[in-house]
């Protein structure tokens, strides 16, 4: 049971929600804010001096193994990764075994995540029936049963009649179409950027076309259709010239980066490590820092974790063998304050990316810490150091991207509902 | 010069050899001497040392090769190493055996030596970071096969004397190739000038990046060359999708008399073998007498003695 009231005192909270970056009291009543800045006695009370307090992030882009890949991820493992992580809420992607595209399975989703889930988990559906890219899913039932977003997880949709049908009729109900933006032709058998590391290393590279050509054909059939569409990751300085430029027309686009482009680049692949290897993959440096642009002029509306759970039998193979994907609900957060100490991104712009903006465009009651909104948030120590080390990972698969890697800055504290979550153990 | 360093200073520290790109120039020169004495080993009628006797070598090949595995061989044995064949159909790695598991598997056999040959890029760092002994890379997807890098450089070191300053043009599948890439490598390093010949379909992104010179016309590229070094087209690349044709091909990019006219009239001709000819190359100047396709072939087993000798020199079995 949560205690009726909590008070979080002296902390530094940053909500972009309603533009508040300064030292304030939170008063937690009954799951909800009950006030900000007042002054009030509570049953409980934590002292947040020095410390940051932030709304829960909201993760719009994570895969979990289950149902199906159990041994990868659970939702419930998935749950307390987010925990650790700062994530408060987390849209779970439909690319399952089998793919979240009927009701039932939404159902399914839902039923876990209220019995074994610490954080919110959102259920999204596929587009079409068995990500098959030909038939269109029950929109209307599966938006009734619980699912927030359309999506065809990794895949793109390459039939053009298909796609455009998906965005006109996605419209009448209001759901955005989120989507992965690479020609699978083009793509091929590339495994990383293309380009001299590629031919140096010796290794199949992926153009930057091939997500260029597919976003912008996206972008044409949105504005065509008028639908609600995310281009989910993306990662060349040309696709976020594109999405400006259907902004600027008016129409009803948004976009997403995932951490590790924001932060990574195609030299951190150094010699073959896999846990590198990503979809987009990781590309040039011009092209990060051109991603870090976009971001902050708000071309790039959100990110996300891109949370992708594989064991060592995906992983431990040649490059060119392994699986796409790498694990991100623990460092998501910790990673972007990297681009706050590096002067690269402001806290509030972060913050927004990662809480505020996810929850806006998913109509999720996320995002914000003003009275009357759930009570998810977290507590964190911007300067805290810290070493990712694989034992301390708690999700199911160890795969991150930043092994070893020194971080400043660590959550201290998960709240959910008012509820603890996660606290760190010092 | 490079002989005086080596026998006074300790040049080659490499526990394994997985790519030309990790050898310094003194390091390249030492294996080239060391396999240039190897040559008159193999000469002679006794071709037996026994500097190995007792070590074990492993040669695990996950892509079939004949001519590598067995000049692998011949070397080992030449130096009285006990010689194991190890055939990994890439189809029973499928049947679940991760890369890692095979290579776990055979370090706990104890060898002294690992030569390993894989279709992907990087296989071969990955499995030499899992097991206890030495490794040598005998090619990993379009990486990198150092040692035929090596053999070719002895091959031209032995009938030009030195490798600085020669025009060495390499011809076809340069997109697919790790013996392009190693040779690139190696033949800057000891201060060639490199071309590259290819139909633009077959030239990786960049390449121009490496320290090469692209030709896209075979004539412009091979003019005045010292070396031509035609690479194998794999029959897999022919059916339409990089290249329209056979005859296309071999009409702007196969070596024939004609075109090998172009290049110096002292000019080598080589080729890593298997040769497919009337594709690359016309039999004519495959068997004609600026080829020295075959000496390649021998000048495998020196390198390969060499470099077997100098890892195990450096302890590498129990490092």
């Amino acid at each position: 049971m949560p205690d009726n009231s909590l008070l979080i005192k002296n902390g530094h909270v940053v909500d972009p929600s309603q533009d508040l970056d300064a030292v304030r009291d939170i008063l937690i009543e009954n799951g909800k804010i009950a006030a900000i800045g007042a002054r009030a006695d509570a049953d409980v009370v934590i002292d947040a001096a020095g410390k940051h307090v932030f709304p829960g992030l909201v993760d719009a882009r994570v895969f979990v193994g289950e149902p199906g890949g159990e041994h990868r991820e659970t939702i419930a493992s998935a749950s307390n990764a987010a925990a650790k992580g700062g994530v408060t809420s987390f849209i779970m992607m439909p690319e399952t075994d089998p793919v979240i595209d009927d009701v039932s399975l939404v159902d399914f989703v839902r039923r876990a995540a209220r019995d074994d889930a610490q954080v919110r988990v959102y259920p999204a559906a596929s587009v079409t029936k068995g990500l098959a890219g030909e038939e269109l899913t029950e929109f209307g039932l599966l938006q009734e049963a619980g699912a927030v977003m359309l999506t065809e997880g990794r895949r793109s949709i390459t039939n053009n009649l298909v796609l455009r049908r998906a965005l006109t009729y996605a419209r009448d109900f209001d759901l955005v179409i989120s989507k992965e933006t690479i020609d699978p032709a083009l793509s091929s058998n590339g495994v990383m950027n293309e380009g001299v590391n590629a031919t140096h290393m010796g290794l199949p590279g992926i153009p930057r076309e091939a997500e260029i050509i597919v976003l912008e054909r996206d972008l044409r059939l949105a504005a065509l259709t008028g639908g609600n569409y995310h281009a989910a990751k993306i990662s060349t300085s040309d696709s976020a010239e594109a999405i400006q430029k259907y902004k600027q027309l008016g129409h009803a686009v948004t976009c997403g980066i995932s951490i590790n482009h924001l932060t990574l680049n195609e030299n951190d692949i150094g010699r073959y490590r896999t846990y590198l290897r990503l979809q987009p993959p990781l590309r040039h440096e011009d092209d990060r820092q051109a991603m870090i642009e976009a971001l902050n002029s708000g071309v790039i509306d959100i990110i996300v974790s891109s949370h992708d759970p594989h064991d060592v039998d995906e992983k431990r193979h040649p490059f060119s063998e392994a699986a796409d994907g790498a694990i991100g609900l623990e460092t998501v957060f910790t990673a972007a304050m990297r681009l706050y100490h590096n002067d690269e991104v402001t806290l509030m712009r972060l913050i927004d990316a990662l809480s505020t903006r996810p929850a806006k465009i998913f109509g999720l009651e996320a995002g914000s810490l003003k009275p009357g909104s759930n009570a998810d948030l977290f507590i964190a120590d911007l300067e805290m150091p810290w070493i990712v080390e694989e034992a301390d990972i708690v999700s199911k698969s160890k795969n991150t991207p930043f092994e070893g890697e020194r971080f400043s800055g660590k959550v201290l504290q998960t709240l959910v509902g008012g509820v603890t979550v996660y606290q760190e153990n010092s | 010069m490079a002989n005086e360093i080596s026998s006074s200073l300790k040049v080659f520290n490499q526990r394994h050899l997985l790519g030309i790109a990790d050898l310094s120039p003194h390091e390249i020169q030492y294996l080239l001497d060391k396999a240039n004495d190897a040559v008159s080993v193999s000469r002679q009628q006794e071709k037996k040392k026994n500097v190995l006797r007792g070590r074990t070598q492993i040669n695990l090949f996950f892509e079939a090769s004949t001519r590598t595995q067995s000049s692998f061989e011949l070397a080992g044995k030449r130096l009285g190493a006990d010689v194991m064949n190890m055939s990994v159909g890439s189809s029973s790695v499928k049947k679940g055996e991760t890369l890692i598991d095979t290579a776990m598997t055979l370090n706990a056999m104890q060898p002294d030596l690992l030569v390993v040959r894989h279709q992907s890029a990087g296989a071969v760092e990955l499995l030499a970071n899992k097991v206890g002994c030495s490794v040598i890379n005998a090619g990993d997807g379009a990486h990198e096969h150092p040692t035929q890098a090596l053999l070719d450089a002895l091959t031209i070191q032995r009938s030009k004397g030195s490798i600085a300053g020669l025009i060495v043009t390499i011809c076809g599948d340069i997109l697919h190739s790790r013996v392009a890439r190693s040779n690139i490598i190696l033949l800057n390093a000891l201060g060639a000038r490199v071309r590259v010949v290819a139909p633009s379909t077959l030239l990786p992104a960049g390449i121009d990046r490496l320290g090469v010179e692209v030709f896209r016309d075979m004539k412009e590229g091979l003019k005045d060359a010292d070396i031509v070094m035609m690479l194998r087209l794999q029959r897999e690349r022919m059916s339409g999708a990089l290249i329209p044709s056979v005859r296309e091909y071999f009409r702007y990019f196969g070596l024939d008399a004609e075109k090998l006219n172009y290049a110096k009239s002292d000019a080598l001709v080589m080729h890593p073998g298997p040769m497919n000819r009337g594709v690359e190359i016309s039999s004519d100047v495959a068997d004609g007498p600026q080829s020295v396709i075959e000496t390649q072939v021998e000048m495998g087993v020196a390198v390969r003695m060499a470099v077997i000798e100098a890892l195990i020199d450096n302890g590498g079995a129990n490092a």
